[in-house]
């Protein structure tokens, strides 16, 4: 972790022109991923790999989105699923009982999001580390016992049902198959490389300050709490995003999906890749459904397969995956430099 | 939302007594679990995630040793001596080996035990539906107070928790081992330099809140249906006890865990969906209005 930090402080010192070319190089790796993810159907008419595409899209949005909260600010959020529930249930219920395009209701979706995400935030980031936790789990839970109440409205424990309406919009054809895949993996690119941006802006930096030493930030004339609320917003948003991609993809929105489990498994997968890289929540997400679609096509007690993993994470490696793989090269170059 | 039947009940004697019991017998259970939670957090800083396993094994220990013996004091006695020596099991083999680590860390092996536990118990028992029936000794006319239906069972459950509840507060603050387990809160590594042994202490301590959570579990079996994933609802409603009444504060959780199990028994009646809403909301009140919950010390 130290190690880790010595070296992106290193690499950080010509800030005008390395940050500009880092910007250039991260543009081009979401380039070519998007590429390279969008010629898939060229290549396989496998419908299940572009379905685990599109929930790694789901996902992968909503646990980056956490990372930002967890990794880059030491804000512990236990309630963070609740962004991607009211994406979902926003997203659906805007479809359905509006009909606008979808790209109205996305965007009205973020809107609606921002507005919440900075009421609960407001409240929320002004309580310290387990604290935060709680009440955060709380308006969670508050959230979720609201869609189960007002089933006239949210379709109660059933969930939305009747499917979400998807009408054309510029030739995009969302209830097709292939087009539903490309937009998520266009979603999925462009809110990494957004967040990417926000993490390496000197915002995001203030925000890894303000995790190491608050007080100091503080006193440098940093409005601590307004930063906090800023990413809280933020990150509220992309998980927004991802509980959207979610709804398209199962055409719907279930109660599960504002359950507190949902960011126990984003926090899950934030440890599982690794939380000291921006990509670590990304391979952490592919993990964890991997290991969750295998082990439940061989085993009825998956509990105690990924309970092991889990525990080979937390007791041998100490860290998550990326995490692992990143020290790892970095002693190798340090010993290399040695010799 | 139904008002109308809330106001009638609270007009009612009879139906006061019965919600009341009712919450109280939630309430003294709650109290059970949490209290053993907010002991964990108070001495090892830890909070155990897995602690609504504890509950399930304890429910299921007993309803085994009912089955085995057909006697009700040795099915509560498994109950809690299980779950307690498999707290201490837990706590040395896994626990202790996280306690300077992230706490995600620590979430995260709690989490994978209840995984675990929960395919445990399923692999044992089976993933159906269970239930322990109430003893014979328990099956009489259950008492009448001013028109409420009260059963005597519930008395029982009332009184072991308050008996537990007094015990633990007294050997707490009158005890040599009580001082010496506040001491190793306060500061363990001064308590280990006294030559005590700090890692028999926090063993003993999870054992002891495991066995209160059995014991909560085995009280809970004659009366509840036992299922494998049992325990969940139960920790997160002992969290909010927690947070409610102030982490590592015993009076605390007994008055939180009276408070929701009372907000629970009334709250069914006018807002019969919007029940676990209610405790979420108190919760969101009390966390925002005091941070440290109704008896928490201010945070150092």
């Amino acid at each position: 972790m130290t190690e880790l930090e010595a070296g992106r402080a290193r690499a950080l010192v010509p800030v005008s022109s390395g940050a500009a070319l880092q910007r250039y190089r991260d543009v081009l790796i979401a380039v070519i991923a998007f590429a390279v993810l969008a010629s898939l159907p060229l290549f396989t008419g496998s419908k299940a790999l572009l379905d685990f595409v599109i929930r790694c899209s789901a996902y992968g949005l909503f646990a980056t989105s956490l990372n930002l909260l967890v990794g880059y600010t030491g804000l512990t959020s236990f309630g963070h699923g609740m962004f991607f529930g009211l994406g979902a249930y926003g997203f659906g219920l805007i479809m359905q009982k509006l009909g606008v395009p979808i790209p109205v209701a996305f965007v009205a979706t973020l809107a609606i999001t921002a507005v919440i995400a900075a009421i609960i935030g407001a409240i929320c980031v002004r309580l310290k580390e387990i604290y935060f936790a709680f009440v955060t789990l709380a308006f969670q839970m508050l959230i979720h016992s609201t869609i189960l109440s007002w089933a006239s409205f949210t379709g109660g424990d059933q969930g939305l049902r009747g499917g979400i309406p998807r009408p054309t919009f510029l030739g995009i054809n969302l209830a097709n198959h292939i087009h539903l895949y490309v937009a998520s993996c266009a979603l999925l690119i462009l809110g990494l490389l957004a967040m990417r941006q926000i993490a390496q802006s000197p915002f995001g930096y203030t925000l890894r300050m303000i995790r190491d030493n608050a007080a100091r930030a503080s006193f440098l004339g940093i409005d601590v709490w307004r930063a906090k609320l800023t990413v809280f917003v933020l990150a509220a948003l992309f998980a927004a995003m991802g509980g959207m991609v979610m709804a398209l993809f199962v055409s719907g929105a279930y109660p599960e999906f504002a359950y507190w489990t949902i960011s126990g498994e984003a926090i899950f997968i934030n440890m599982l890749g690794g939380v000291s890289t921006f990509l670590g929540p990304m391979v952490g997400t592919v993990l964890l459904l991997l290991l969750n679609d295998t082990v439940t096509r061989f085993t009825e007690y998956h509990g105690i397969v990924l309970g092991v993993v889990i525990l080979f994470f937390a007791l041998g490696l100490r860290k998550g995956l990326l995490d692992f793989v990143a020290e790892w090269f970095a002693r190798r170059r340090k010993t290399g430099e040695g010799r | 939302m139904d008002l109308d039947a809330l106001a009638g009940c609270l007009s009612s004697s009879a139906c006061l007594v019965t919600q009341t019991t009712s919450g109280l017998i939630i309430g003294m259970l709650l109290f059970l679990v949490a209290v053993g939670l907010t002991l964990i957090f108070g001495v090892l800083k830890v909070v155990n995630f897995s602690h609504g396993a504890f509950y399930m094994f304890g429910a299921y220990f007993a309803m085994a040793a009912y089955q085995l013996t057909g006697s009700f004091a040795l099915a509560m006695l498994a109950g809690a001596a299980g779950t307690a020596i498999l707290g201490l099991i837990f706590e040395r083999v896994f626990m202790s080996r996280v306690y300077g680590a992230d706490v995600l860390m620590q979430l995260l092996v709690c989490y994978a035990f209840v995984l675990i536990f929960d395919d445990v118990v399923r692999i044992i028992w089976g993933p159906e539906f269970k239930s322990m029936g109430m003893p014979s000794a328990f099956q009489v006319m259950p008492l009448f107070i001013a028109g409420g239906v009260v059963p005597p069972y519930y008395l029982l459950l009332i009184g072991v928790a308050l008996v537990a509840a007094i015990v633990l507060g007294a050997g707490l603050s009158r005890t040599r081992i009580g001082k010496v387990i506040r001491a190793a809160a306060h500061n363990p590594g001064m308590v280990s330099a006294l030559g005590i042994n700090t890692g028999l202490i926090y063993g003993g301590v999870f054992a002891l809140g495991g066995m209160l959570a059995g014991l909560a579990g085995a009280l809970a079996a004659p009366v509840r249906s036992l299922t494998p994933g049992m325990g969940f609802s139960v920790l997160i409603e002992s969290f909010i006890v927690t947070v409610i009444g102030g982490m590592g504060s015993i009076l605390g959780a007994l008055i939180g865990a009276l408070l929701l199990g009372l907000i629970r028994s009334f709250g069914s009646l006018g807002f019969p969906l919007f029940t676990e809403g209610l405790m979420y909301l108190f919760m969101v009140i009390v966390l925002v209005s005091k941070p440290t919950g109704l008896f928490g010390k201010e945070a150092a």
